[in-house]
């Protein structure tokens, strides 16, 4: 075992143990808590990727951003503040089966593919992969219209939330 | 780096499994939206393993920020969706919004 | 090397040695070096919010017109040790029907934030805790925590203050976040790096103020309302909704709160000097020369970030107790309508003019008079739209029709 591997295990464990309570928890405000800690062990995940980056991104979008709509959702969609009763709907069980047999699909296709424990190469010394991330969003033989849809995309989304969220006053 | 990537993918599968549970057996709308966000960050994770284990191109990286940007995108209109049905139908439970059911 | 150049590499050696003495491997001798250093770096953080309690209540006495603390210890300097006594002592009330593990741990995530800011904060040359190419966007990234903590007290209180007084909190640091990120961007265009100690190394001539000196108005802006300081204390406005999120945390859990905000203060005072005034250097080229060589010396460049920290959290102070709150949707109105597009503006044009004009003579004062040109200009609209209100307020009012009751 090395410090990496023991690091990752912890993160999966964190990851996996904290998703399944935001399935699973009766408490919608705790449900989105949760959430916040499955994302910020994604993005220890993003750091051991050596990603520091879209670790620190996540963080922005996610945490700053996300999780707190999602709390402020939560508690302006609601006649009292406690959630009472089951939180899931009565096919549950089905749900879980085709979860479970999802997983297993997915887990055996992996194992079938030739990559599948393939181990990563050291990134060379003195590439900056945040310099190549910056040029390959900006370049025009990159991708520099996909970022650009994405922009726009953020943009309408903006509009259409403000449009849809504000109450009509007649 | 000695975690080979089979330990990335096996991670990612279980993390969309748990979020398609979640969007499957959830009541409450918000919920659901929330095992969405667990599903889009599994996508997250398999894109960032395969960039940093394949060859040398940054698209890995690329495709995360774009589903970064889907992803608030999504939870902005989708929370704005709900707050606006709350409103008109004072409940955010899915089984009842069925004014199009017949 | 020795001590008085590079100490912080001289001890952690010294350190890495004595645990191998003791039969330890190089790695987890490694390891266990780099705990210490951050047990130390977080010691260093607390150390300095404590005395950060003693300048507070001194500098505000003194915009008040009194003395301050002057009873414990020469000029009060141990005040802050009977505070802290006072925090310990008093019972430690968890209200009912709170949630409480949120409850618990909201404050300490709230510290957390400020204190995880510390690990990129560039005191020297030599003394830091860690040098990331994303230094800037980490800035950003950890006060998400903040967010995240102030929402937590608020709704984990059980109380409808402290909910609204999150809610008014949140809705001024996520809107506030944007300014913010577009004021952190200009230093890192013009610097060509987001790592805040390749930003100050890059002001060693001539600091950013120079360059950027709108950027560093919209910096202390944003970063007063996320500090939630006056005039943007919406969130713990006494006369309406009593303290804001923390009305319900007693004794030590306060005080966190409490610590959290001061060091917070100080933090951004720090970042003020290291965007924008050459942080623990840019003394313009001075230290070149022989005769003044000690000043790239470690414990010189510390003294003198410290100095420029307390500087910037001396304005933050002064902006503070002189300012009254505004309201609610004024301070929204405020970021929304004037701060971000001039931000947006601001940065469009420092990323032009930084590109056209760099190689060149007129790099200095192009930047320094666009800038000034577009505070002019931004003015000048103020001027016109304030009078249009005037004279909007000012006309004489419709004669209204009197009802016929006779």
């Amino acid at each position: 075992m090395t410090p990496d591997q023991i690091i990752f295990l912890l993160c999966a464990a964190l990851i996996v143990g904290s998703a399944l309570m935001v399935v699973t928890t009766k408490n919608l405000v705790h449900a989105a808590l949760w959430l916040v800690a499955t994302l910020f062990g994604v993005a220890i995940l993003y750091g051991l990727l050596q990603a520091g980056f879209l670790a620190l991104v996540q963080v922005v979008v996610y945490i700053g951003a996300i999780a707190v709509l999602f709390i402020f959702a939560v508690m302006l969609t609601r006649r009292e503040m406690r959630d009472k009763g089951t939180q899931v709907n009565h096919n549950w069980g089905i749900s879980a089966l085709l979860a479970l047999l999802t997983f297993g699909g997915l887990a055996f296709i992996l194992s079938s593919w030739v990559g599948f424990s393939s181990t990563a190469k050291a990134i060379p010394a003195g590439t900056d992969t945040l310099m190549m991330l910056g040029k390959a969003l900006v370049s025009p033989d990159a991708y520099v219209l996909p970022f650009e849809v994405a922009s726009i995309l953020l943009l309408a989304a903006l509009v259409g939330a403000v449009y849809i969220a504000t109450s009509s006053k007649e | 780096m000695s975690i080979p990537l089979s330990w990335y993918l096996i991670l990612s599968a279980a993390l969309f499994s748990i979020g398609l549970f979640g969007v499957l057996a959830r009541k409450n709308a918000v919920a659901i939206l929330l095992g969405i966000e667990l599903m889009l960050n599994a996508v997250n994770i398999n894109l960032v393993a395969f960039w940093r284990y394949g060859s040398g191109s940054i698209a890995g990286q690329v495709f995360a920020i774009i589903v970064f940007a889907v992803a608030a995108a999504e939870v902005a209109v989708g929370l704005a969706l709900i707050i606006s049905v709350y409103r008109r139908r004072t409940t955010v439970i899915a089984d009842e919004l069925d004014l199009l059911k017949w | 090397m020795t001590f008085w150049n590079d100490p912080i590499n001289y001890i952690a050696d010294w350190l890495r040695g004595v645990f191998m003495g003791w039969g330890i491997t190089a790695g987890p001798a490694n390891v266990i070096t780099a705990l210490i250093g951050i047990v130390v770096i977080i010691l260093f953080a607390l150390a300095i919010a404590i005395a950060l309690v003693w300048v507070e209540r001194k500098v505000v006495a003194r915009f008040q017109d009194r003395l301050g603390p002057n009873r414990i210890g020469p000029f009060g300097l141990f005040q802050p040790f009977a505070d802290i006594v006072k925090l310990i002592i008093k019972e430690d009330i968890t209200p009912a029907g709170a949630d409480k593990v949120v409850f618990n741990m909201a404050p300490v995530i709230s510290l957390a934030s400020v204190i995880l800011i510390w690990a990129i904060v560039p005191l020297a040359s030599k003394i830091y805790g860690a040098d990331i190419n994303v230094g800037v966007l980490y800035l950003v990234a950890v006060g998400s925590f903040g967010t995240l903590s102030v929402i937590m007290a608020g709704w984990a209180s059980n109380n409808k203050y402290a909910l609204i007084g999150a809610f008014r909190m949140v809705a001024t640091m996520i809107s506030y976040e944007i300014p913010m990120v577009v004021a952190l961007m200009i230093p890192t265009i013009i610097a060509g790096t987001m790592s805040v100690k390749g930003i100050t190394q890059a002001q060693s001539n001539l600091w950013f103020v120079f360059l950027s000196p709108l950027g560093l108005l919209l910096f202390i802006i944003s970063a007063i309302a996320e500090l939630g300081r006056s005039p943007f204390d919406l969130n713990e406005a006494e006369s309406e909704i009593v303290a804001g999120f923390h009305i319900e945390y007693t004794g030590m859990k306060f005080g966190l709160f409490y610590a959290g905000e001061l060091l917070h203060a100080f933090t951004f005072g720090g970042f003020m000097a290291v965007l924008f005034f050459g942080g623990y250097g840019g003394f313009f080229g001075l230290e070149k020369l022989s005769a003044f060589a000690w000043l790239s010396n470690p414990f010189i460049e510390l003294v003198v970030f410290l100095l420029k920290a307390l500087i910037g959290y001396w304005v933050i102070m002064w902006v503070k107790y002189s300012m009254p709150r505004i309201r609610i949707d004024h301070m929204l109105t405020f970021n929304w309508k004037f701060l971000t597009p001039l931000a947006f503006v601001l940065l469009m044009m420092t990323a032009l003019f930084d590109k056209l004009l760099a190689p060149t003579q007129f790099y200095v004062p192009g930047m320094f008079l666009s800038n000034i040109l577009l505070a002019w200009i931004v003015i000048e609209i103020l001027r016109k739209y304030s009078k249009r209100e005037r004279i909007e307020q000012e006309k004489p009012a419709e004669p209204v029709i009197q009802a016929a009751h006779h």
